[in-house]
């Protein structure tokens, strides 16, 4: 069995809205190369995308929907047709070929999933994936098809394997969330700016499933402006609790790189230090609570040059149990990104230090995290005194 | 928004020569605070709450008899001089009255007979309502000079956006007298193109809004 494979097709970057979009996926080339540049990935750990057919779309997707998309991406609708659907908007414009782009990033988290649960690999990373606010008939953030709703609803089915989804994106992962909003088998975590202010609005901690699913949605909305400490010290906490209390058959994380302080979408002030961290702690808790079966997705991360390639090139390095260098990053891949990218590149694996002027009032949002990680965990923590 | 648009039309009642017990478990069963107390033809005549059942009930650090008190008519405690609400009463006009009087809920009587109740809660979830996120969206507030057509101005800017707006509040402004808040929730992710377009037409943009905190 390989230890970890690596989702990657040229093609997976026709999922593009426009050159001015802050949606980009020249972020996959740029991680491939830096991680190609320290002899991180080599071409035997890189499998081909596929292209999801339309029955497996429709696991989560409303055949209604996926056909307006099709039509939409053959210049076959106008905008009245089209707004309903939350296509053609701003965040969502209508691009050729968009059917077929999503359908590919879809079929690309399917043959991480495949690749994992056939024990082939013991993980697997599909970068392209992680299009966590697709609704089941609409376009939400960006996101057309939502490949890791789809990917546990075909777990489900295919493997009959309990997932728990872990999304660190500085977006509340909605679309997920609400697929599996009554399902007892799998469970939704995300850790995110709270929606006060930010998209998508909801992940309140009082969102915690429905019916039979009561219980296996969780939820921690961070504080804007949250540094490294009190974002770890929820990730950590919240993980370990919840992967101990559910107890899932496969590790699902969605690994939007937009919690960093450059991210121009977001206002929490992390730095690439949670980046080295976040995979760290899936791999072993994997290890630990599955055999290893975990399968990674990207997701966000709007600053595709600073940002993205060092952040998402760890999750890769831990997945593969290779250390994460320190230092400066190659000479050969910041020359060669430097003359594309519209600000001077970070030349080190590490940030500069200090990254921000101090916030004013640390304290009291640290405070107001730990206060919130202790409401959003008392389900479990009550439910574990009454059995002792 | 009025009364009956926001009022539990279920309502559990007990009649005056229920017990102090009945109340209890009544409240116990159905999680409930309030209970109005009424006549045989329907017609309120009390109301009784979870906290006057706790000022009637012994205390459970003395040992006493306490049955007798447990069966005690409820027409020994119950408030008869109560304020009552009408269904076309406005919700703003309801809040005002919970407010000032200090009481948490509102019987509301239509024709002499209770057609529903009122409370608190029934408050704060039409404020949840209002406030909330429905449907995913990012909100922005602006800081506004308070002048006729400014509001106006800074719609044009999100239509020309294509943005669609799905709700908008307007508070006042603690820190500037002549000025407003208004907070807009939009239908988009990335609003950083209006917040680009606001800020060129030279409107300040709280996004976000933490006080003592400015980036």
């Amino acid at each position: 069995m390989k230890n970890a494979v690596f989702v990657f097709s040229p093609d997976q970057l026709s999922y593009k809205f426009s050159e001015s979009h802050p949606f980009n996926h020249k972020r996959l080339l740029l991680t491939m190369d830096l991680l190609k540049s320290i002899d991180a990935l080599s071409d035997d750990d890189i499998i081909p995308a596929r292209v999801a057919t339309e029955e497996e779309i429709e696991l989560v997707h409303d055949p209604k929907y996926i056909e307006m998309v099709k039509k939409a991406g053959h210049g076959l609708v106008t905008p009245e047709q089209a707004e309903p659907y939350g296509l053609g908007t701003e965040d969502t414009p209508i691009f050729p070929n968009m059917h077929e782009a999503s359908s590919l990033l879809v079929g690309s988290t399917l043959q991480a999933v495949d690749y994992v649960m056939e024990g082939k690999s013991r993980h697997a990373l599909n970068l392209g994936g992680g299009l966590h606010h697709g609704f089941r008939g609409r376009a939400s953030g960006f996101c057309i098809y939502n490949d890791s709703s789809i990917a546990i609803r075909y777990i489900q089915e295919k493997y009959h394997a309990r997932v728990l989804y872990v999304d660190t994106d500085a977006h509340h992962g909605d679309g997920v969330q609400w697929t599996f909003y009554d399902d007892p088998s799998v469970c939704t975590l995300s850790i995110h700016e709270t929606g006060r202010y930010l998209f998508p609005g909801t992940g309140n901690i009082s969102e915690r499933g429905n019916g039979q699913g009561y219980g296996t949605s969780f939820n921690f909305p961070l504080e804007a402006f949250t540094e490294d400490d009190s974002f770890l010290m929820v990730y950590e906490q919240a993980l370990r609790e919840v992967i101990e209390y559910f107890k899932p058959d496969v590790l699902f994380t969605q690994n939007g790189a937009d919690a960093h302080y450059f991210d121009p979408l977001t206002h929490l002030n992390a730095s690439i230090k949670i980046y080295r961290e976040i995979p760290k702690l899936a791999h072993q808790l994997a290890h630990e609570y599955c055999e290893g079966r975990w399968i990674a997705v990207g997701g966000g991360g709007y600053d595709i040059w600073r940002v993205v390639p060092r952040a998402w090139s760890m999750i890769w390095l831990e997945m593969t149990d290779q250390p994460v260098p320190t230092g400066k990053l190659p000479e050969e891949w910041l020359n060669k990104w430097q003359q594309e990218a519209p600000v001077p590149l970070i030349p080190t694996w590490e940030d500069p230090n200090p990254l921000f002027e101090p916030i004013p009032r640390k304290a009291e949002i640290e405070e107001k995290n730990s206060q919130m990680l202790t409401k959003a965990l008392s389900i479990i923590r009550t439910e574990k005194n009454r059995h002792f | 928004m009025i009364v009956e648009q926001i009022m539990k039309t279920e309502v559990y009642t007990l009649t005056p020569e229920n017990t102090l017990n009945d109340a209890l478990n009544m409240m116990r069963d159905k999680n409930i605070r309030h209970i109005p107390i009424v006549d045989e033809e329907g017609n309120i005549v009390g109301l009784i709450t979870s906290h006057d059942v706790k000022n009637a009930l012994p205390s459970c650090v003395k040992e006493e008899d306490a049955c007798s008190i447990y069966e005690t008519p409820i027409e020994k405690f119950m408030v008869k001089d109560i304020i009552l609400g009408h269904p076309l009463d406005f919700v703003e006009d309801v809040a005002m009255t919970f407010y000032e009087s200090k009481i948490s809920c509102l019987p509301i009587v239509s024709g002499g007979k209770l057609v529903g109740i009122v409370t608190t809660s029934d408050l704060l979830n039409a404020y949840i309502e209002l406030t909330g996120a429905h449907q995913p969206s990012s909100k922005i507030d602006i800081r506004l000079k308070d002048k006729v057509g400014t509001l106006a101005d800074v719609l044009i800017l999100f239509k020309k956006h294509y943005a669609n707006v799905l709700s908008i509040l307007v508070f006042p402004d603690a820190e500037h007298e002549n000025s407003r808040i208004i907070s807009i929730r939009v239908r988009m992710m990335n609003p950083l193109p209006i917040i680009k377009d606001l800020r060129d037409h030279g409107y300040e943009v709280l996004w976000p809004n933490v006080p003592g905190v400015n980036v």
